[in-house]
C-alpha cells in the first residue's frame, strides 16, 4: 500500500486508513485525515523535513514519520 | 441534532451573580483578538495549580450582567493527552474549584477553514452546555468564495452563532447579545452521534464506575475513557482501581471493534460525518481552492534558497533588535539609575542607610528593569510573527535542526532569543505546547552565551591570552570560541534530558500552517504590555529580593565607620576640586599604580638577583621613587589628600568585603575551587555575581582595591589580577585559570533572575533548583578539566 510520504510535489492521492491507534494517528484523524478524504503534497520544507499538505481546505504540516502512517490510493 | 432543553426559569439571585464564560477554539482562529475585544485589558493571569498551563481570565458586561471570560488554550481536540491539555477539559466540566461550572461556552472558528473548525466545535457540544458559535474572519472567507448561511447554521444547532470580524472589532457587540440569548435558552441536549452499541458501551461503563466507587462521572469523561487510548483520562481517573478500568475498558474496545465500531477512528469518523451533514448546503465553497495571496508568500516563504535566506533575515533582525536596540534602553536605565543614586547620596550622608537604598534598593531594581527592553522587544515580535502566521512558519523551516537533539521547531526562537538573554528566551518558551519540550527548552536555554558573559571573557581574554599571536586574532578567535561553547554543550544536555529525565513519546508536528494575514497591533501591543507587567510583578519580585540579599551579605558584618567617614570626605573632595583636578588625581593615581606593581617586581626579584642586575635594580627602585615624589609635588595638598583618601577607602573596603559573610563564606569554599585553580577571590568573585554575572568584574575591582565601578577593560584590573598572588608569591593567574573561569562563567547558572523566571515560567520550585544543580556542577567539571588539560599542555 502507498504512504503518504511516497506522494510527489503536487501530487493527490485518497486515504485510506491511518495506521494505530497511538498520539499520532488519534492527532492526524482529529486533523481530519480519515478515510476517503483528499490530500494533496505541496511541497517540504528546505531541510527535507517536514512537508506540507493541502487537506480539507487547509495547509498541514507533517514530518516524514507521520506522513508514513496514512496509507493513500 | 441537539435541540434546546427546556428552559429552566433562573432564580433571582442567580441573575446578578456573575456568568462565567468559557472561551475555546483551534490555533490560529483569532481566539486571543477576540478575548482582548471581549474583555479589554482587565484580565488576570495565572497558571492553574500544578501545570504550566497559562490561566487567564478577563472581566466583561453582557447588558448588566458582569462576565468572567475565561481564556482556554487554543487547541484542535479536547482529547486530553497530558496533564496540560486536561485543564480545558476540567475547567470546561467544572472541575476547577476557583473558576466553577462554565454557564456559558463560546466556541470560536476560523470561517474560512470551517470544516475542520468544527471538529473542536462538535466535541464541545457533547458537553451539553449552553454553546455559542462565533464564525470569525468572515473577511478572509468571503475573499476565498465561501459563503456561510449564519441562520441555517443557527438553526442546525439550535444555538446561537455570529459573524465576527475580531481584528476590526467586528461582530462584538453581538457576541455579548449572544451570550445572554444562550445563557436564557440554557442547556443544549447533545447530539447523538455514535453508533448504538457505543452508547450501550457508555452506560455499561457509568455502572461500572459506580461500583469502582465513582458514581457521578460525566457523559463526556465517559466517551474519552472509551475513546481515548492510553489517555490521559484512563491513565488518572481511578487512583486504586485503575487496573480494573484499563482492563475493562480493552475488553470494551475489542468487543466495540467486532461490531464495526472501531476505537478510536470511530471520533473522527463520526464527527466529521456530523461536520459534512451541518455544512451542507449551509456553506457554499468554490469547487477547486483558489490560489490566494497567501500561498503565494507561502511559496517564497518556504522556498529552498529564498526561504531560508529571508528565514535567516527576520531572524537576525529580531536578535539585533534584542542586543543592540534593547542596548540603548538599557544604557539609559543605567544612566538614569545613576542620577538617582547621585540624588540619594546628595541627600543622604554616608552610611548604611545610604548603602542600603543606593546599593541594595536602587541596583535591586535597576537589575529588574534592565530586563524589561529585552523582554518587551523580543515579545513584540514574537506576538508579530505569531499573529501574521509565520511563527509556524518558522517553526517548520527549523523542525528537522531541531529534532536532532530531541526537540521541535518550537524551540528554536526561544533558544536563538537566549543568546542575548535567557529571560526572554526562558520566557518565549510559552509557544511549545508540549510540556516536555517547553521545559527541555527552559533548562538549557540558560546555557547560551548571553551578553552579560562578555565582561568576563573580555577582562579574561584582555588580561591573560596573548594579543601578539595568529596576527592579532587570537583574542577575537578566544571570544568567538567562547560565546558558541555554551551552544555548543547544549547539544548533548538536550539530548540526555530528554532522553531520562524528561523522556516520552516524541509529540506529533501535525499542525496546521495558517494563512498569512496583517497582524492586529491592538493585540500585539496587548501582549507586550502583558508580558511586561507580569515579569515585573511575579519575577521582578524575586529578583529584587535576591540582590538585596546579596547585598547584605557584602555589608555585614563589618563596621563600616572609618569607610563612611572617610567617604564623606572623599566626596567633600570631589565638590572641592575642579575637573582638572581631579582629572591630574586619577592619572597620578593610575601612574603610582604602575610603579607599585613593578617595585614588587622588583624587591621580589633583588634577593636572588646576579651582582650586575642587583644593582640596576637598586638603580631603578631609587628612580621610581624620585618619580614618585615628583608626581606628587605637582599635586596640591587638597588633591593629595584626595588620592591618599580614596587609596585608604578603596584597601578599607578590600578588608570590609574580604571580613563580610560574601567574603567568610569565599574563605570557607576555597578548598572546593582550588582544583579549578581559583583563589577565595575568585571565590567570592563568583559567590557575589550569583545575581548576575558581571558583577564578578564590580567584586574584582573592589577586591583588588580599585573600586567596584570598574570596567571589564579596565588596565589597572587587568594589571591588579595578572599580578595576584598566592600566600607563597605564585601568580594565582595564569593561562589555564583564565580559562578556567572563563568555561566556569560560560556554564554555570550565576543569573538569579533567570532562575527566578524559570520558577515563575514552570510553577514550580523544583526546577530552578534542578537548573542551577546542574549547571554549577556541568560548569565546574568543565573548568576542572579545562584547567588541567591546560596545565598538560603546558600553557
Amino acid at each position: 500500500m502507498k504512504t503518504l510520504d511516497q506522494l510527489a510535489v503536487g501530487e493527490r492521492g485518497q486515504i485510506v486508513e491511518i495506521v494505530g491507534d497511538d498520539n499520532i494517528a488519534m492527532r492526524l484523524m482529529e486533523m481530519g485525515l480519515i478515510d476517503g478524504e483528499e490530500i494533496e503534497y505541496i511541497g517540504a520544507a528546505p531541510l527535507g523535513d517536514p512537508r506540507e499538505y493541502l487537506v480539507r481546505g487547509y495547509h498541514l504540516s507533517l514530518r516524514q514519520t507521520e506522513a508514513r502512517r496514512v496509507q493513500i490510493q | 441534532m441537539p435541540v434546546p432543553a427546556p428552559a429552566p426559569t433562573l432564580a433571582p439571585s442567580l441573575r446578578s451573580r456573575p456568568l462565567t464564560v468559557a472561551l475555546i477554539g483551534n490555533p490560529n482562529t483569532g481566539k486571543s483578538t477576540l478575548f482582548n475585544a471581549l474583555s479589554g485589558s482587565r484580565t488576570l493571569t495565572g497558571n492553574y495549580p500544578g501545570v504550566t498551563v497559562e490561566k487567564t481570565v478577563g472581566q466583561m458586561q453582557c447588558g448588566d450582567r458582569a462576565v468572567n471570560l475565561v481564556d482556554l488554550p487554543g487547541t484542535y481536540s479536547l482529547a486530553p493527552r497530558s496533564l496540560d491539555e486536561m485543564v480545558a477539559v476540567n475547567v470546561l466540566l467544572g472541575r476547577m474549584a476557583d473558576i466553577g461550572t462554565p454557564d456559558v461556552v463560546v466556541c470560536i472558528v476560523d470561517a474560512s477553514n470551517i470544516e475542520r473548525n468544527l471538529y473542536l466545535v462538535c466535541q464541545v457540544l457533547d458537553l451539553g452546555l449552553p454553546t455559542v458559535l462565533v464564525l470569525n474572519m468572515a473577511d478572509v472567507a468571503a475573499t476565498r468564495g465561501v459563503t456561510i448561511d449564519a441562520k441555517k447554521l443557527s438553526e442546525r444547532l439550535s444555538l446561537p452563532v455570529v459573524v465576527t470580524e475580531a481584528h476590526r472589532h467586528r461582530g462584538i457587540e453581538a457576541v455579548r447579545e449572544a451570550i445572554l440569548e444562550a445563557t436564557a435558552r440554557g442547556p443544549l441536549v447533545r447530539p447523538k452521534l455514535f453508533p448504538p452499541a457505543f452508547m450501550a458501551e457508555c452506560d455499561t461503563l457509568a455502572e461500572k464506575l459506580a461500583e469502582w466507587g465513582q458514581p457521578q462521572v460525566p457523559y463526556y469523561l465517559r466517551e474519552r475513557l472509551l475513546l481515548d487510548v492510553g489517555g490521559y483520562v484512563e491513565g488518572h481517573f481511578l487512583a486504586d482501581k485503575s487496573h480494573l478500568l484499563k482492563a475493562w475498558l480493552t475488553e470494551a474496545r475489542a468487543r466495540l471493534g467486532a461490531a464495526g465500531c472501531k476505537v478510536p477512528a470511530v471520533e473522527a469518523r463520526v464527527r466529521y460525518a456530523w461536520v459534512r451533514e451541518i455544512l451542507d448546503g449551509a456553506v457554499v465553497r468554490p469547487a477547486t481552492r483558489p490560489v490566494t495571496a497567501s500561498d503565494k508568500f507561502d511559496r517564497v516563504l518556504t522556498h529552498r534558497v529564498a526561504g531560508l535566506v529571508i528565514f535567516a533575515l527576520v531572524m537576525l533582525l529580531i536578535f539585533a533588535a534584542i542586543s543592540w536596540f534593547a542596548q540603548f534602553f538599557m544604557d539609559a536605565f543605567e544612566a538614569g539609575q545613576g542620577w538617582v543614586s547621585g540624588l540619594v547620596a546628595s541627600v543622604l550622608v554616608p552610611g548604611p542607610l545610604r548603602s542600603l537604598v543606593v546599593d541594595g534598593v536602587i541596583a535591586g531594581v535597576g537589575g529588574v528593569l534592565i530586563f524589561l527592553p529585552q523582554i518587551l522587544i523580543l515579545f513584540f515580535f514574537i506576538a508579530l510573527l505569531e499573529d501574521c502566521g509565520y511563527m509556524a512558519r518558522a517553526a517548520f523551516l527549523m523542525d528537522r535542526l531541531m529534532t536532532k537533539v530531541g526537540l521541535s521547531g518550537k524551540s528554536f526562537v526561544p533558544m536563538m532569543s537566549s543568546f542575548a538573554c535567557a529571560i526572554p528566551g526562558v520566557m518565549a518558551a510559552r509557544v511549545i505546547e508540549n510540556r516536555r519540550d517547553r521545559l527541555t527548552t527552559i533548562l538549557v536555554a540558560p546555557l547560551m552565551s548571553c551578553s552579560a558573559r562578555q565582561p568576563v571573557y573580555v577582562l579574561m581574554i584582555g588580561a591573560f591570552i596573548p594579543a601578539m599571536y595568529l596576527g592579532g586574532w587570537l583574542q577575537p578567535l578566544v571570544l568567538f570560541a567562547m560565546t558558541f561553547y555554551g551552544a555548543v554543550v547544549a547539544i548533548p544536555v538536550a539530548w540526555i534530558l530528554k532522553k531520562t529525565l524528561l523522556r516520552g513519546e516524541t509529540p506529533p508536528f501535525v499542525m496546521e500552517l495558517p494563512s498569512y494575514k496583517w497582524p492586529s497591533w491592538r493585540l500585539v501591543f496587548n501582549r507586550v504590555y502583558a508580558q511586561g507587567k507580569e515579569f515585573v510583578q511575579r519575577a521582578g519580585t524575586l529578583i529584587f529580593a535576591t540582590s538585596m540579599l546579596i547585598w547584605a551579605a557584602g555589608y555585614f558584618p563589618g563596621d563600616h565607620t572609618q569607610a563612611d567617614k572617610l567617604q564623606a570626605k572623599i566626596e567633600k573632595y570631589e565638590a572641592d576640586l575642579s575637573d582638572e583636578q581631579k582629572e591630574a588625581v586619577g592619572e597620578t593615581h593610575a601612574i603610582l599604580g604602575e610603579f607599585k606593581t613593578e617595585t614588587q617586581d622588583l624587591k621580589k626579584e633583588r634577593p636572588t638577583a646576579a651582582a650586575t642586575r642587583g644593582k640596576k635594580i637598586d638603580a631603578r627602585l631609587k628612580e621610581i621613587s624620585k618619580e614618585t615624589d615628583s608626581y606628587l609635588e605637582t599635586l596640591n595638598p587638597e588633591q593629595r589628600n584626595y588620592l591618599a583618601d580614596s587609596s585608604t577607602k578603596r584597601a578599607l573596603d578590600t578588608k570590609l568585603l574580604e571580613g563580610s559573610l560574601l567574603g567568610q563564606f569565599g574563605h570557607a569554599i576555597e578548598p572546593a575551587v582550588k582544583p579549578l585553580g581559583w583563589d577565595w577571590r575568585i571565590g567570592v568573585g563568583v559567590i557575589a555575581s550569583f545575581p548576575a554575572r558581571e558583577v564578578i568584574v564590580s567584586t574584582l575591582g573592589t577586591i583588588y582595591s580599585l573600586g567596584g565601578d570598574v570596567e571589564a577593560d579596565d588596565q589597572g584590573l587587568r594589571s591588579a589580577i595578572r599580578h595576584a598572588e598566592w600566600p607563597d608569591g605564585r601568580k594565582v593567574y595564569n593561562i589555564p585559570v583564565a580559562l578556567s573561569v572563563m568555561v566556569f562563567f560560560a556554564l554555570c547558572a550565576q543569573c538569579a533572575s533567570t532562575l527566578m523566571v524559570i520558577h515563575r515560567e514552570t510553577g514550580h520550585w523544583g526546577w530552578p533548583v534542578f537548573t542551577f544543580t546542574y549547571m554549577t556542577l556541568l560548569a565546574y567539571g568543565a573548568a576542572f578539566v579545562t584547567y588541567r588539560l591546560a596545565l598538560l599542555l603546558g600553557m
